[in-house]
C-alpha cells in the first residue's frame, strides 16, 4: 500500500512535467497558421523586402501581436488586411489590389505586349512590301537566267 | 526623320524616369492617415503614470504629436530643433509619443537633452504607433483644431522641413 501511494505520489510529480512538455509552441495552431497565411501576404515596413511573417524586426513582432489579437476576435482576412492597408497604406501588401490608382500597374505590362505587337506587325507588313515591290526588270531577269546557265554548264 | 530618332526619344524617356526614380526614397511610405481624424488613444502620461493624454483634449488647438524614443539615434538628430523651436513665438505645442521606450530612460532623455513637449504620452507596448502607422521613429504629425492629420513627416525633423512645410501650414490653418 505504501509503495502504490508513493508510485501515485511520483505519477503526480511526472505529471505536470510531461504536460508542459506536450505543450504546442504557438499558443493556438490554428490562429498561428492563419497569422503565417495572411502575414506572408504583408509587407515588413523596415525590411521591405521581407515579408511581415519572415521578419524579426521589432514593429513586426509587434503587428503580428495585432494580427493574431484580430484573428482571435473573429476578423475575415480581409479585415486584418483592411486594417494594416488603412493605417500603412497599400505598400504593405505584396498583391496590390485592383482599383483606379493601381490600374496602370495592373494593366501596364499587357498594354506594352500590345504595342510591342502591333509595331512588329506593322514593321513585317512593311518589310513585305517593300520585298514584294521590287520584282526583277527584263534585262534583269536574262541576266540571271544566263548566270544559272553558265553555273550548270 | 532619322532612323534613330524613335530609339533616341525612348532612351532619353527610359533616362528620365530613371533618373526621377533615383531621388524617391523608398523609405518614405506616403501615409493613409493625411486628411484622416487622427486616431483616438488614451494612455498614461510619461511624467506621471496617473495622469494619462487623450488627443481629444488638444481639441480647437494646432498641434503637432511628435513619436520618439530614447533609443532612436534620430531623434537626438531632431530633438535640438524641436527644442528651439518651442522657444519661438511661432510655436504650436508639441505633445510628444514617447514610443517602447523604458519610463526612466525616456525621462533621463529629456532632463538631459531638454524637454520641449507640452507633455508626453507613453506608450510602453506600440500600439498607439500602431493605430498612427508608425514604422520608423522619430515621426510628426501635424494636427488641425478639428483633430484632423493635416501633414506627416517620416523621420527627423529638419530646419527646411520645419520651414518650408509645417510653418506654412500651422500659419493656415491657425487663421
Amino acid at each position: 500500500m505504501k509503495l502504490l501511494l508513493a508510485l501515485l505520489a511520483t505519477l503526480c510529480l511526472v505529471h505536470p512535467a510531461l504536460a508542459k512538455e506536450a505543450a504546442p509552441l504557438a499558443e493556438d495552431p490554428v490562429v498561428e497558421q492563419r497569422l503565417i497565411h495572411i502575414a506572408e501576404e504583408l509587407r515588413c515596413l523596415v525590411c521591405q523586402n521581407e515579408s511581415l511573417a519572415g521578419s524579426r524586426a521589432e514593429l513586426a513582432m509587434d503587428l503580428k501581436r495585432e494580427v493574431r489579437d484580430l484573428i482571435k476576435e473573429g476578423k475575415s482576412d480581409a479585415e486584418v488586411k483592411d486594417f494594416l492597408v488603412s493605417r500603412y497604406g497599400d505598400f504593405v501588401l505584396y498583391r496590390p489590389q485592383v482599383k483606379p490608382t493601381t490600374y496602370l500597374l495592373w494593366a501596364g505590362p499587357f498594354v506594352l505586349l500590345l504595342v510591342g505587337i502591333a509595331l512588329l506587325v506593322n514593321f513585317l507588313r512593311r518589310r513585305n512590301q517593300q520585298v514584294a515591290e521590287t520584282p526583277l526588270s527584263e534585262a534583269e531577269k536574262k541576266r540571271a537566267e544566263a548566270l544559272l546557265k553558265e553555273g550548270q554548264s | 526623320m532619322n532612323k534613330f530618332t524613335i530609339p533616341l526619344v525612348a532612351f532619353i524617356v527610359l533616362v528620365a524616369l530613371l533618373a526621377v526614380g533615383l531621388t524617391l526614397n523608398p523609405r518614405e511610405v506616403p501615409s493613409p492617415l493625411v486628411g484622416k481624424p487622427a486616431p483616438d488613444f488614451n494612455v498614461p502620461q510619461l511624467h506621471d503614470p496617473n495622469l494619462s493624454f487623450s488627443p481629444r483634449e488638444m481639441a480647437g488647438k494646432v498641434w503637432l504629436l511628435n513619436v520618439w524614443a530614447s533609443w532612436c539615434v534620430s531623434c537626438r538628430e531632431e530633438h535640438p530643433i524641436l527644442v528651439a523651436f518651442a522657444k519661438t513665438d511661432a510655436a504650436v505645442p508639441i505633445v510628444g509619443l514617447n514610443y517602447k521606450d523604458k519610463r526612466d530612460d525616456g525621462l533621463r532623455w529629456l532632463a538631459r537633452f531638454g524637454d520641449p513637449y507640452h507633455l508626453s504620452a507613453f506608450d510602453a507596448d506600440g500600439r498607439v504607433g500602431i493605430n498612427y502607422g508608425v514604422y520608423g521613429v522619430p515621426e510628426t504629425y501635424l494636427i488641425d483644431k478639428a483633430g484632423t492629420i493635416r501633414f506627416k513627416q517620416i523621420g527627423p525633423v529638419t530646419p527646411a522641413v520645419l520651414e518650408k512645410k509645417i510653418l506654412p501650414l500651422v500659419k493656415e490653418l491657425n487663421k
